[in-house]
């Protein structure tokens, strides 16, 4: 039977590997490539490279780090971060990487999913939506593009439908509120989507122990995924690359 | 030496760098009839939609060449993913006929909404070796990627290499003599992969 993948998600910025908390505050983990290489060694399920400058500073991917990431990379490797046309996405494609993933281009290019599906399959299109609280009462949750800087008019829920009919066939779903945390994920977003969609779900933002995977997979995610779980050890947060063996994860699911 | 076929589809990419990782050298990733004619194997990569797979190999005109290759020089061709199932004679995926290097089809996963299984199929699974074979080590546990919506259904028993579960026991490697093929990613499965490539390299 399919065993759910444990996905560390690696954040560049300036071409080197950092971590926040709710989006900010990000501090340097390390080098990019030499981080890869250790996930390598530990025989990760997956990894998700996003860099987090490329729609700031409007600018392409950079293709040369991706290259140099995928040659130690012997696992699935996705790639997200300022992809906004088809040549550039053929581009990644071509580096190595297995799939793309769309954030802020999702929304504002729906059209770049469609093409995107069609010329590499739905299986490696992937969607990444961050999900924050809003309104007066922090009642309700909204869809936040742009490194959770803007928001959509569409619920989470309407937001992913919409994705899927443009051929997503992936959705990395993010919690804005939860992220960084640790103190495990928001179980009743990923509830509410993956007992509405049919395409695989991997559930981000709060993870800071195996129980919280657990609690999320129990909820519906196909996939796990977290940031500071993987890289930051104790209260003082020192940076230490960590990933759970295959029979530990193997034990809790 | 190998060719990687260069049909302008497909991640070439994490294939050439697993080849180089484990010191496979001959390897060259080439559209040219006179290369692929020169090779000793054959690896058929792919991803993304079957009759979009087939329109590129018939426009590449590789067609006849691989067809010499694998039927009649019955040199080792080995299909990956989208390129295992191009190898097969049709797909519920699409209306164009496949190659047909082998006695099977390409089936559309279907389960019933209460299963909670996601389609495409996107993950680790370990993989049941039913033969023995020079591709995929036979009696210790490997476990491979895959992503996929679609599978193959070999009609020849004899064929199946390896199978997997997703909520139907699927065959996830066939071998009918020369002819090679696995929907799994050996190019993306670590060690496990490595030594499929290797062993590939081997034959």
């Amino acid at each position: 039977m399919i065993r759910p993948r444990l996905i560390p998600i690696l954040l560049i910025q300036d071409g080197g590997l950092v971590k926040g908390v709710n989006f900010k505050k990000h501090v340097y983990v390390g080098d990019p490539v030499n981080v890869v290489k250790i996930f390598n060694e530990k025989e990760v399920d997956e990894i998700a490279i996003l860099d987090i400058s490329c729609t700031v500073e409007n600018r392409d991917p950079n293709y040369e780090l991706i290259s140099e990431i995928t040659s130690e990379a012997f696992m699935p490797l996705s790639y997200g971060g300022g992809l906004k046309s088809i040549e550039q996405v053929r581009k990644i494609f071509h580096s190595g990487v297995e799939k793309v993933i769309f954030n802020t281009s999702a929304y504002l290019n729906p059209n770049l999913i469609k093409e995107t599906a069609k010329e590499f399959g739905s299986s490696s299109t992937v969607v990444s939506i961050d999900v924050k609280t809003s309104g007066f009462f922090k009642s309700t949750k909204k869809v936040f593009i742009q490194n959770s800087r803007k928001q959509i008019e569409l619920t989470p829920l309407e937001y992913s439908k919409m994705l899927v009919d443009l051929g997503a066939g992936e959705i990395i779903l993010t919690s804005v509120d939860h992220e960084g945390l640790m103190a495990g994920y928001d179980n009743d977003l990923i509830e509410e989507i993956t007992s509405n969609l049919e395409i695989p779900v991997v559930a981000n933002g709060g993870a800071g122990n195996m129980d919280h995977f657990k609690q999320a997979l129990n909820h519906g995610a196909s996939a796990v995924a977290a940031g500071s779980f993987f890289v930051f050890q104790g209260t003082h947060k020192a940076v230490l690359i960590t990933y759970p063996s295959y029979s530990d994860f193997s034990q809790i699911i | 030496m190998i060719a990687v076929i260069d049909y302008g589809i497909g991640n070439i990419g994490s294939v050439l760098n697993m080849f180089k990782k484990i010191g496979v050298k001959d390897v060259c990733f080439t559209g040219k009839e006179e290369d692929i004619k020169a090779a000793d194997k054959i690896l058929l990569p792919g991803v993304g939609s079957f009759d979009r797979g087939m329109d590129s190999l018939k426009r590449s005109g590789l067609i006849p060449v691989l067809k010499d290759f694998a039927l009649v020089d019955k040199k080792p061709i080995l299909g990956i993913c989208l390129g295992m199932q191009l190898l097969t004679s049709r797909s519920d995926e699409g209306q164009s006929n496949g190659l047909g290097f082998i006695n099977g089809e390409t089936l559309a996963f279907s389960f019933p909404k209460e299963s909670n299984l996601k389609i495409p199929h996107m993950g680790w699974n370990e993989v049941m070796v039913e033969k023995e074979n020079t591709l995929i080590p036979y009696g210790t546990s490997s476990r491979f990627y895959f992503v996929h919506s679609y599978y193959v259904k070999c009609h020849n028993d004899a064929d199946i290499l390896a199978t997997a579960n997703y909520g139907i026991n699927f065959t996830c490697a066939f071998q009918c003599d020369n002819i090679f093929g696995t929907q799994f990613h050996p190019e993306k499965s670590h060690k496990f992969g490595m030594q499929v490539l290797k062993n590939f390299s081997l034959i």
